[in-house]
């Protein structure tokens, strides 16, 4: 079954050059169907997974036959391998839109009795998201404006014991994009870099936490809130918005306190 | 474990909640979890969709649509898609599902396992007759497909099949055209229950869709009743009123239920007087026509804490004048009373499911506040006067009904047992099946 919106554009559209890395994560799927319900795009889609990528490829040319949609599959851990899929990714013209997205929240009691998975979750979360975008920026910085949008996570405020291997990767992104937003701010780039910071949502990802009943929110309310963000050109998005106070309150707490929280 | 409510709110058992994501994995997610039973959006009303204490496997993240073909109207979707989402996407384009129920809010998975009905059944039948094929994961780790001609006692046996033959993954669905959203209608006040018949069974030629609203109260004030009855066509109109998009909520649950002894009067009554002013004809979006409630969303949190039922019936024709005014005057005798008083002729059309509710005959649906034991004892009442005409109740609305009810009002049901799935249960099925 081909599905019948997949089909090549004509050089030269004006459809707006959307590429999404970790096309398979739920909250980047999402975003992409509000992106594409707002006019269709060209869409490039990144992935670990062949048949995964596919399947939101066909969802997407359903949902929008215009959109031109291309996958691309490649090893997130691979440095070489990322700057070649980044550059094919931009041949075909400079993005609007870069989303990169992917990760997967480890398990942080595996991370501390076992190395090699501690170094694959801080690969995967933080390592290969800062590769990708700094590979982007070498493509992007001295063109028109664009945005160049970033999953980190409110776990990324402040170091806690109960999830620090993934707070310190997600907060590694933090201190990129912001080294990133000074040094495109002095070149005079009209390139943007924002960080999303999202809440426990519910994806498949924190689907052991749903069922632990912590509370999770809709990932179709993060999606709009990310995508709104990106368009006001917010530099960090918080989605929901209320855990903007919240990890202010937590970042702000003093040790004497914070260390007697068991969070 | 999370607790999980059904729409009736009766009970919020915990459960272990399993999303699935990936329809190629389904089948292998059957075979190390379970028994459970698949859980959509949420939106029958009773115990049909859950499992206290044990697995559902949640389908909200099925929600691909996989294939669109625009010169047939074919769409295959997986099932966790909601039929909002179907019809937002192509009504614009001139395409729309044949058949929904009274809520747009229900999963392509939800709408095949209770072979749901609309307005238009008596002309287009129910949701079942327009799925051309179907997926279905089994948990001995099979997916199998099927249609109406391909292993078509699997077919059979999973369209109204309350999700015990499987966990459907993914369907084939015909739309059909239209010329647009829009609905020619017309809303006509009626004073008895003869002239509601002589309405509808008046409407069937020449309209598709045929609904009747009741005021179950008034029939123990006087000797008369009274009712709405609503009626359309799809419009040829290319220019209409659009639907309100924003969207309403329940923004919290009520002490004590909204619907009660003190509100239930004026409320029938405003509802009554309100919809009269609007007799006549009408161009209407299809929303508001179609999904009434989906406007107000959480709706069901007005009947308080303690939840509220459905009761949803069907009698035989024969038996539609004197099983209908027997019920409803047994609600007015009762003092417990409905808001929501829905009646429909279901015409001559029988259903494709060897466990479909929709034949042909009357369905009456009520919604009541739960007030524990009398409410019961009224259902039984009830009861006795549906299984007197011959006729049952629906399973997606039904949170209480007995075995042995069951069993007289689906006498296909011994069809339908050597293709259930061992690894299927539901508080329902326990209730009515044993197992």
């Amino acid at each position: 079954m081909k599905p019948s919106g997949i089909q090549l554009v004509q050089a030269g559209s004006q459809q707006r050059r959307i590429v999404i890395v970790g096309a398979t994560s739920a909250i980047a799927e999402h975003c992409t169907r509000l992106w594409i319900r707002h006019g269709a795009a060209d869409l490039i889609l990144i992935g670990r997974n062949d048949k995964r990528l596919r399947r939101v490829a066909d969802d997407l040319a359903v949902r929008s036959p215009a959109s031109h949609i291309e996958c691309l599959s490649v090893d997130f851990t691979d440095g070489a391998a990322i700057e070649r899929a980044v550059a094919t990714a931009c041949t075909g013209g400079r993005p609007d839109i870069v989303l990169i997205a992917h990760g997967a929240l480890p398990d942080q009691a595996v991370c501390q009795a076992d190395l090699r998975a501690c170094q694959d979750a801080l690969t995967v979360n933080g390592v290969s998201p800062a590769l990708f975008v700094e590979a982007f920026v070498s493509h992007m910085h001295n063109a028109g404006p664009a945005s160049l949008v970033l999953i980190g996570s409110v776990a990324g405020d402040r170091g806690r014991q109960s999830n620090y291997v993934y707070g310190a990767a997600k907060g590694l992104l933090d201190r990129y994009a912001q080294g990133l937003r000074h040094r495109l701010a002095l070149g005079g780039s009209a390139l943007k870099v924002i960080l999303v910071k999202p809440g426990p949502t519910a994806t498949p990802m924190t689907a052991h936490l749903a069922a632990q009943g912590q509370p999770l929110a809709p990932v179709e309310a993060v999606a709009r809130t990310i995508v709104s963000g990106v368009a006001q050109g917010r530099a960090v998005i918080y989605a929901p918005g209320k855990w903007r106070t919240i990890m202010l309150v937590i970042r702000c707490l003093p040790s004497i306190i914070f260390h007697r929280l068991k969070i | 474990m999370i607790p999980v409510r059904s729409w009736g709110r009766l009970s919020a058992g915990a459960h272990h909640v399993i999303p699935l994501h990936d329809p190629a994995r389904v089948p292998h997610e059957l075979q190390t979890h379970g028994p459970g039973i698949a859980y959509g959006n949420g939106r029958s009303y009773g115990d049909e969709c859950l499992n206290p204490g044990g697995v559902l496997w949640h389908t909200a993240r099925l929600d691909r649509l996989s294939y669109w073909n625009p010169d047939t109207g074919v769409l295959t979707c997986e099932a966790g898609v909601l039929l909002q989402d179907i019809q937002r996407r192509w009504a614009p384009q001139g395409w729309m599902l044949p058949v929904t129920p009274g809520t747009q809010l229900v999963t392509v998975g939800g709408a095949i396992a209770n072979d749901v009905h609309g307005k238009n059944h008596h002309a287009l039948g129910s949701f079942g007759d327009h799925v051309l094929r179907l997926w279905l994961a089994r948990s001995n780790g099979e997916l199998i497909e099927c249609s109406p001609t391909q292993q078509p006692q699997w077919f059979a046996a999973t369209v109204g099949g309350m999700g015990l033959t499987g966990v459907i993954v993914r369907a084939e669905l015909q739309l059909r055209r239209v010329a647009g959203p829009w609905l020619d209608t017309e809303t006509i006040p009626y004073g008895s229950l003869d002239e509601f018949f002589a309405l509808a069974d008046g409407s069937e030629a020449d309209w598709e869709h045929t609904v009747g609203w009741i005021d179950c109260l008034a029939g123990s004030a006087s000797s008369g009743m009274r009712g709405i009855f609503m009626r359309a066509n799809p419009s040829a109109a290319i220019r209409g009123p659009m639907s309100q998009t924003k969207e309403r909520y329940m923004p919290f649950t009520p002490p004590v239920s909204l619907v009660n002894r003190l509100t239930l009067k004026p409320f029938n009554a405003a509802y009554y007087y309100l919809q009269r002013r609007r007799a006549g004809r009408a161009l209407q979006h299809y929303e508001p026509f179609s999904y009434p409630l989906d406007g107000l969303l959480e709706w069901n949190r007005m009947y308080g804490p303690q939840g509220f039922y459905q009761y949803q019936s069907v009698v035989p024709p024969h038996a539609r004048l004197d099983a209908t005014h027997v019920m409803l005057r047994e609600i007015a005798r009762s003092g417990e009373g409905s808001f929501l008083a829905v009646l429909k002729t279901f015409g001559q059309r029988s259903a494709r499911g060897l466990l479909s509710f929709p034949r042909p005959g009357t369905t009456l649906a009520l919604d009541f506040p739960n007030r524990g034991e009398r409410t019961l004892r009224l259902f039984d009442r009830l009861d006795a006067i549906v299984l007197e005409a011959g006729g049952t109740l629906y399973p997606a609305k039904d949170a209480r009904m007995p075995r042995r009810m069951f069993e007289a009002g689906y006498p296909r049901l011994h069809e339908f047992l050597p293709m259930r799935d061992a690894g299927m249960s539901s508080a329902m099925s326990r209730r009515l099946l044993g197992s």
